[in-house]
């Protein structure tokens, strides 16, 4: 009974031929996604901007002009409308306009809720939220934070269990992929909210796992054969390779259940992490092991370093 | 060689065992349902039950069941959905009047030998239950001003009771505090004084004036101690509103989120939590307060205030009432609105503390025939425009509702009149709430509607549910047997996710489910290593039972390391998220934890039943 798979075990692709050709590629849309975020700046959400959020639903399809012009008539001339999901659910955005704190957002809600509903298209309001744009000013600390946390955490332990080197490679390997990601939405223009910081976050957490998977692999191999890094390299890469197929496809398909099925507050989450997969199992094999063998590691580096010291102490 | 522990099996059985049962309130329906409290003392009985079904029925609302829960003596209306709850809430309220409390919540059918053993369901977070969040901001620098305030009057009133005479005790900008005595000969002793009745406050003294600078470290604990005092106040507050699982949390050095579950209108809400009304009890100082404000001579014990009521020439009456507090809302115990007995009025009686009381008696003994002034003091929100940005300030509104004479001493209990019924009603609950200790401003405030929050439930279960189902039918093709012990050890994973997070009580809200459904995407991986591993081992032509062994061995590693540092950004996102962003970390987490044992540990346990032993293995099934 010959085991089923969905990729030939034993494949000899060289991936290392091409490590200058993937770094270029790797810097190139890092380099984008910053451009991208300079340019475009983010589709800031209610909870980093402040504001106030009314969620409606109507009873049948409106017009998005229609709703928008319905609010400048009733004096909220800078609303944003968006439909989610179905034409029939309505997000209403408002700024602060000079009436903050002892406003309520249900009353904000309940008056938007009156000026775009017509009396052959009622509305009901489904929720309504409020929030300051200080709240905003620290979350968005929080994640840098959260994000210095992470990477100082990772330097340590990777550096403790495999090497330096290792550690740095990996590192700049996760920020690339954060930093696609984060790009990703400025490109697009897509909400940027707190569950996609989540989602990005989370994204560094799968994007290292893999990475580690593979690394796991390289040092194994550093320690068993005779070959040249190049050759060490490679063959890790093809030993995974099937591993990292198979559980980048069955994480895909999670994540875009949550896409499809989570409906529209779990979809700019489910987004950050379909394309945080998609990258972090790519960046693993293109982008972590052309940086090892880039800043020279060698099979010295893996060897426990007691030995050599008491070699040089043996010395006269 | 492919063996494993007898005693493995055992922790394995008391896990599954464990989980199963903390996992299993969760699978009982939750209804949206109605709770019914007496507050005097009233009848929950048969005929209540009565009157509350009759009443929904010809309000049209359908209901479940109504039942009587004689050991929380209150009645329980179960209803089919959440929608007409708050329809539901309303028409009893109307029905029942003053004598119940009406409280939303969510009933479920756990039996209680589960609740003997505390096994809960999780509590639903609002996004999947609908309810009001806010978020408040407490105002520090009127917390601190508050207390140095009272610490400078606890100075004054040390001194001359230990007769040292003071021109002054003020209080600086910098929260230092500054006395200014008659007779720099007194200044040691008076030093003495202060520093036994304050031992940790530095004094330093210079000629006859003695400065009190209190330390940045007793500054933070005052602001904080402010914090807790007001979520204290807050919690009973909302007791108060008749919501069944209120949650009132500190977050941060100076801020309290409050959340209620089931609660539909904000606005009552908002006036119960974020009223800051209280009351003073200030002694009068002679004199013509009229002429004090045209000459400017204010004497240095007093201060200008305004009486409630305006004077024949249609002008605010000023009153002069001493600096010095004789009690205020802080050390009231108990308040209830009454009516006068002689002039029918509304107001409050109101019950110290033995602390004010003991002051009250006092100043009362000292004081008969001399005039007593009450202040009602009211913080009201304002927001200016300057310069095209708008300002959010407070103004602090402080009435004298009553001037009257002392008849004759009086201590812990009294009366206060000078205040509408509604007034009265209002105050009295929130003196006996307590008072907030600082000020606070709404800064976050969402609504989530009844509908929204079950379709959300919904929509969340169907993405684990998809997302799960495929992960099992891709391991059971793909691996065979091993996608089988798979099968098991992800189903097991989830089983035991759910118990933990039942078992700590977290919150369970949709970035929560989306958390737990990613649970799943990573488990996998662990999953996928193992097998791969055993597969690779088998194509170097190791026998099957090493194979398995050598697999598990060398995978175990390589999980550890792939799983820690995906830990290490669950924990980040703990430490710095918050509310949706902390539930999708806690699932992360304690997912990646249980994914761990159950890849590693459980499926070898399987694996071993399955090829084990001294069995000649010829063929895997992989």
């Amino acid at each position: 009974m010959k085991p089923f798979n969905v990729f030939p075990y034993g494949s000899t692709i060289n991936f290392m031929r091409l490590r200058m050709v993937s770094l270029i590629v790797a810097g190139a849309l890092m380099f984008a996604a910053i451009g991208a975020i300079a340019i475009n700046g983010f589709n800031f959400a209610l909870d980093f901007t402040g504001g106030i959020g009314v969620e409606l639903r109507m009873d049948k399809p409106v017009d998005i002009e229609v709703a928008r012009d319905r609010l400048a008539k009733a004096g909220y001339s800078h609303a944003q409308v968006q439909t989610l999901g179905a034409g029939t659910d309505l997000l209403v955005r408002l700024q602060h306009e000079g009436k903050g704190g002892a406003e309520q957002a249900a009353s904000v809600g309940e008056q938007v809720r009156k000026a775009v509903a017509s009396p052959d298209n009622p509305a009901t309001l489904r929720s309504s939220a409020e929030i300051s744009a200080q709240v905003g000013k620290e979350l968005a600390i929080n994640g840098i934070w959260a994000l210095v946390f992470v990477v100082v955490g990772f330097l340590i332990y990777i550096s403790f269990r495999f090497q330096a080197k290792f550690a740095a490679a990996a590192i700049i390997t996760t920020l690339h992929d954060v930093v696609v990601v984060v790009g990703w939405f400025a490109l697009t223009g897509h909400e940027f909210n707190l569950t996609v910081l989540a989602g990005v976050l989370s994204v560094m957490g799968y994007s290292i796992n893999d990475t580690i998977v593979v690394f796991d692999r390289v040092r194994e191999n550093f320690r068993t054969m005779r070959a040249e890094p190049t050759a060490v390299l490679n063959a890790s890469i093809n030993q995974t390779l099937s591993r990292t197929v198979i559980t980048s496809f069955v994480a895909f398909l999670t994540v875009l259940a949550l896409y499809l099925f989570g409906g529209e507050s779990l979809r700019g989450m489910a987004e950050a992490q379909i394309v945080g997969i998609v990258l972090g199992t790519l960046s693993s094999i293109f982008v972590a092991c052309p940086l090892l063998l880039w800043f020279g590691t060698t099979k010295q580096d893996l060897m426990p370093k007691a030995r050599d010291e008491a070699e040089l102490a043996r010395r006269p | 060689m492919l063996t494993y522990a007898r005693w493995k099996y055992a922790v394995f059985l008391v896990v599954l065992l464990i989980s199963a049962l903390y996992a299993l309130p969760n699978a009982f329906p939750q209804d949206p349902s109605i709770q019914v409290t007496a507050t005097r003392g009233a009848p929950v009985d048969e005929a209540l039950r009565k009157r509350v079904t009759d009443s929904l029925k010809t309000a049209g609302v359908p209901l479940k069941q109504a039942e009587l829960v004689p050991q929380k003596n209150s009645l329980v209306v179960r209803l089919p959905n959440a929608d007409v709850q708050v329809k539901a809430a309303d028409t009893l309220r109307a029905q029942l009047g003053n004598d119940y409390v009406v409280a939303l919540f969510l009933s479920t059918d756990v039996p209680d030998w589960l609740e003997t053993i505390r096994a809960k369901p999780m509590f639903l977070g609002l996004d999947l239950q609908g309810g009001v969040h806010f978020l408040m901001q407490v105002d520090r620098a009127a917390a601190l001003d508050k207390r140095v305030d009272g610490l400078a009057d606890d100075i004054r009133t040390l001194l001359r009771d230990n007769e040292v005479v003071y021109d002054s005790v003020d209080r600086r900008p910098d929260n230092s505090i500054v006395a200014n005595l008659r007779n720099p000969a007194d200044a040691e002793k008076a030093r003495q004084l202060i520093a036994r009745s304050q031992p940790t406050l530095p004094l330093e003294v210079s000629g006859n004036t003695i400065v009190a600078r209190i330390p940045q470290v007793q500054l933070d604990a005052m602001a904080v101690d402010a914090v807790e005092q007001n979520v204290t106040t807050l919690r009973n507050r909302v007791n108060q509103l008749g919501v069944a699982e209120p949650i009132v949390q500190r977050q941060g050095s100076d801020r309290v989120v409050v959340e209620l579950p089931g609660v539909q209108d904000p606005g009552e809400a908002k006036r119960m939590i974020g009223a800051t009304a209280t009351l003073e009890y200030r002694a009068v100082v002679e004199g013509n307060a009229y002429d004090a404000i045209a000459s400017g001579s204010i004497p240095a014990q007093a201060r200008v205030y305004y009486r409630r009521e305006l004077g024949p020439d249609g002008k605010r009456i000023p009153v002069l009432l001493n600096k010095r507090l004789i009690a205020s809302g802080d050390q009231v115990e108990d308040a209830q609105p009454i009516s006068d007995q002689q002039t029918g009025l509304p107001a409050v009686s109101v019950r110290l503390n033995s602390a004010g009381g003991q002051r009250m008696f006092d100043f009362t003994s000292e004081n008969v025939d001399k005039p007593m002034a009450v202040v009602f003091i009211e913080r009201l929100p304002e927001t200016r425009i300057v310069d095209g940005k708008e300002v959010r300030s407070f103004r602090v509104d402080e009435q004298v509702i009553s001037v009257a004479n002392v008849n004759e001493p009086f201590g812990r209990q009294f009366q206060t009149t000078g205040l509408s019924r509604q007034e009265a009603n209002d105050l009295s609950k929130l003196l006996k709430a307590g008072s907030l200790a600082a000020p606070m401003d709404f800064i976050e405030e969402s609504v989530v509607g009844p509908s929204l929050g079950a379709e959300n439930v919904e929509r969340g279960l169907r993405a684990v549910l998809y997302s799960f189902s495929f992960a099992l039918i891709f391991f059971l093709f793909y691996y065979r047997v091993f996608g089988l012990i798979t099968c098991i050890a992800l189903m097991l994973n989830l089983l035991m996710v759910v118990a933990v997070m039942s078992m700590f009580g977290a919150t369970l809200s949709l970035p929560g489910l989306a958390g737990i459904a990613l649970t799943v995407g990573m488990s996998v991986d662990a999953n996928v290593l193992i097998n791969e591993r055993i597969r690779e081992e088998l194509r170097m032509g190791l026998p099957p039972q090493t194979a398995i062994s050598e697999g598990y061995k060398h995978a175990a590693g390589t999980i550890a390391d792939a799983n820690l540092t995906a830990i290490l950004a669950g924990v980040a996102l703990y430490a710095f998220g918050t509310g949706p962003v902390k539930g999708f970390a806690v699932a992360l987490i304690v997912g990646i934890l249980t994914s761990m044992y159950t890849a590693v540990s459980v499926s070898r346990g399987l694996a071993t039943l399955i090829y084990g032993g001294r069995r000649k293995v010829q063929t895997l099934w992989i």
